[in-house]
């Protein structure tokens, strides 16, 4: 798996499928005029008689998923996660969720690092969309190895799933063969100062925020929570309480998203801690190369280690 | 062969009454459908209340989730479930809500409700069919005031293009939204040029006719390449003399008084 290696999340995802293909004869895969850009053209090669072109039409597309399902067919269908979730919210919440279907929403291109299309096309606001909807499992995957064990986990599950995916080559955080569980976070740097809880590609930046952090004598725990429904609300808990201070990063709104989903715990728990969400700040994107809009917006490695040194000037 | 005459006189008998126990639901829609469904149900579907998730068996999506009542009628009528259950319409804790959920009525192929996405469903299941060499076909029951979504006409185009003639629209034209007469909220005529301009074998009855109903449905399973849509011009309240026509009667259930008269004009 060595050609895996800084993959974007979405040519992980198109690999992944065109494997499935071969392996599943269950999976059909359907896009709406997007199959270069979400990478689903390599099933479409694989398997041309159980991909669905849908046109521009992604409301459509959603209930055909859902009719498909509904024969005995996993169904995964993809577009810009924008479309995906924005577009078609309301097919996803009254066809796919509240009918059970077995309907993975593939959507890529989320986060600012679509770049220089825009604020219209920066999807920011999909994981609180998502994360909110009962029945939906939401996962967001950091590279391309946890990109392959998401959609295959996507494939077993019998039931909605949101896979969030990115246009941007992700640095590879795990070595191939490394093994998930689905709700599970992934401890990957040990710390006491401060727990950093990030997703997708801001899990690489995190681990190299606390690089810079640990340059300056700052222990910084980094986790990957590519499952944020159901969320690892054990790991978050006790990282959250060892530390007494954390940080949520995200590639999305700070509103609704994984910060907001470990607050939510955070607080019904009865845990406090100097608490601060790094993500889109109540505000949509705008044009620009991916590494300007991360330094822009606060999404970059300094900017995040020098977020988490003022949360923890805070802590108590 | 069951008369669907009498089975659709018995349907809306059953809708007045659940209607009238639960205070609560839409009988105009209901009405207006309910001969396509006795016929539908009555003639042309291969289901079995026995075994109602069998694989081949055809497939109904009622798109107009809000004609539920007449849905529910025939699924019990036909066995799928006790006919007491009717009673429970809409009250909490019933299988039989508001609008049909798949996941407690047996017989139920969709949930539905939100109106504008029944027909992609449908058309998923006749492109699984098609995948899979199966025969069986998949109905889809939809409103006139529906075809004001848009969603609508991307089903419409994705259904000729997949070239789904396992595909059939029931389209119950019975000219009123809750708002008013269709014509007037937001006209979606002419139906019949705008499908046949998507690219489907359009047929146009009486949709309270059941000789006309019968002769359509037939004529659907023999085209080839295309799918079908049956526009059925029909009377919202049909059946009820103080309903008949009156978008006002939408989705507002009789009280006990009215709900004597409905019945009584029903037995004819």
């Amino acid at each position: 798996m060595e050609e895996k290696k800084n993959l974007a999340t979405r040519e992980a995802y198109g690999l992944t499928l065109a494997a499935l293909a071969e392996e599943n004869d269950k999976i059909v895969v359907l896009d709406a005029d997007l199959a270069g850009s979400t990478q689903t053209a390599k099933f479409a090669k694989a398997a041309p008689e159980r991909f669905v072109d849908c046109g521009i039409a992604e409301q459509d597309m959603v209930g055909v998923a859902c009719g498909l399902a509904s024969c005995g067919k996993t169904a995964f269908l993809s577009s810009f996660a924008v479309f995906a979730t924005g577009r078609a919210f309301e097919q996803i919440r009254n066809s796919v969720c509240y009918g059970k279907y077995n309907v993975k929403v593939a959507a890529t291109h989320a986060g600012i690092t679509v770049g220089e299309d825009g604020g219209t096309h920066q999807s920011i606001l999909d994981v609180s969309l998502m994360r909110s909807l009962p029945g939906m499992t939401v996962i967001c995957p950091a590279d391309a190895t946890c990109t392959e064990w998401a959609v295959r986990a996507a494939a077993e599950l019998n039931g909605p799933v949101y896979l969030r995916l990115g246009r941007l080559a992700a640095p590879a955080v795990y070595e191939a063969g490394q093994e998930f569980t689905l709700g599970k976070g992934q401890l990957l740097r040990t710390g006491s100062d401060i727990a950093i809880f990030a997703s997708g590609l801001m899990v690489s930046q995190a681990l190299e925020a606390a690089e810079l952090l640990a340059a300056e004598g700052v222990k910084a725990a980094v986790v990957d929570i590519h499952t944020i429904k159901p969320l690892d609300t054990e790991l978050v808990c006790s990282l959250a309480e060892r530390c007494g201070a954390v940080l949520t990063v995200e590639e999305h709104s700070i509103i609704g998203g994984l910060g907001s989903a470990v607050a939510e715990t955070l607080m019904e728990a009865g845990i406090s801690a100097a608490f601060q969400r790094v993500g889109m700040k109540d505000t949509f994107g705008q044009s620009g190369s991916p590494a300007a809009l991360l330094k822009y917006y606060g999404l970059d490695a300094e900017s995040i280690a020098n977020q988490a040194k003022a949360t923890l000037a805070r802590k108590k | 062969m069951l008369d669907t005459i009498a089975l659709a006189r018995t349907m809306r008998q059953e809708i007045i009454k659940m209607l009238t126990a639960s205070a609560s639901g839409h009988p105009g829609g209901s009405l207006s459908a309910t001969d396509f469904l006795a016929v539908l149900y009555g003639e042309f579907m291969n289901v079995d209340p026995a075994e109602p998730r069998k694989a081949d068996r055809d497939r109904f999506v009622l798109t107009k989730g809000h004609a539920a009542p007449a849905l529910y009628a025939i699924l019990a009528l036909k066995g799928f479930f006790p006919m007491e259950e009717l009673a429970n319409l809409r009250k909490l804790g019933s299988p039989l809500q508001g609008h049909p959920d798949m996941h407690k009525v047996p017989g139920v192929d969709a949930s539905t409700g939100s109106l504008g996405q029944g027909l992609s469903l449908a058309c998923g299941m006749a492109l699984a069919a098609k995948m899979d060499g199966q025969d069986y076909r998949v109905y889809a029951l939809m409103g006139d005031g529906e075809q004001q979504e848009g969603q609508v006409w991307e089903a419409a185009m994705f259904a000729a293009h997949y070239k789904l003639d396992n595909l059939v629209i029931l389209l119950d034209h019975n000219h009123l939204q809750i708002d008013g007469n269709i014509a007037d909220v937001l006209n979606p005529d002419p139906l019949d040029e705008k499908y046949r301009a998507f690219g489907w074998n359009v047929i146009q009855i009486d949709g309270h006719d059941h000789e006309q109903i019968r002769t359509a449905l037939a004529q659907a399973r023999e085209v080839k390449g295309q799918p079908t849509v049956i526009i059925g011009e029909t009377v919202k309240g049909k059946g009820v003399s103080f309903m008949e026509n009156q978008a006002g009667w939408h989705g507002k259930a009789p009280n006990a008084e009215q709900s004597a008269q409905a019945l009584a004009e029903l037995e004819g």
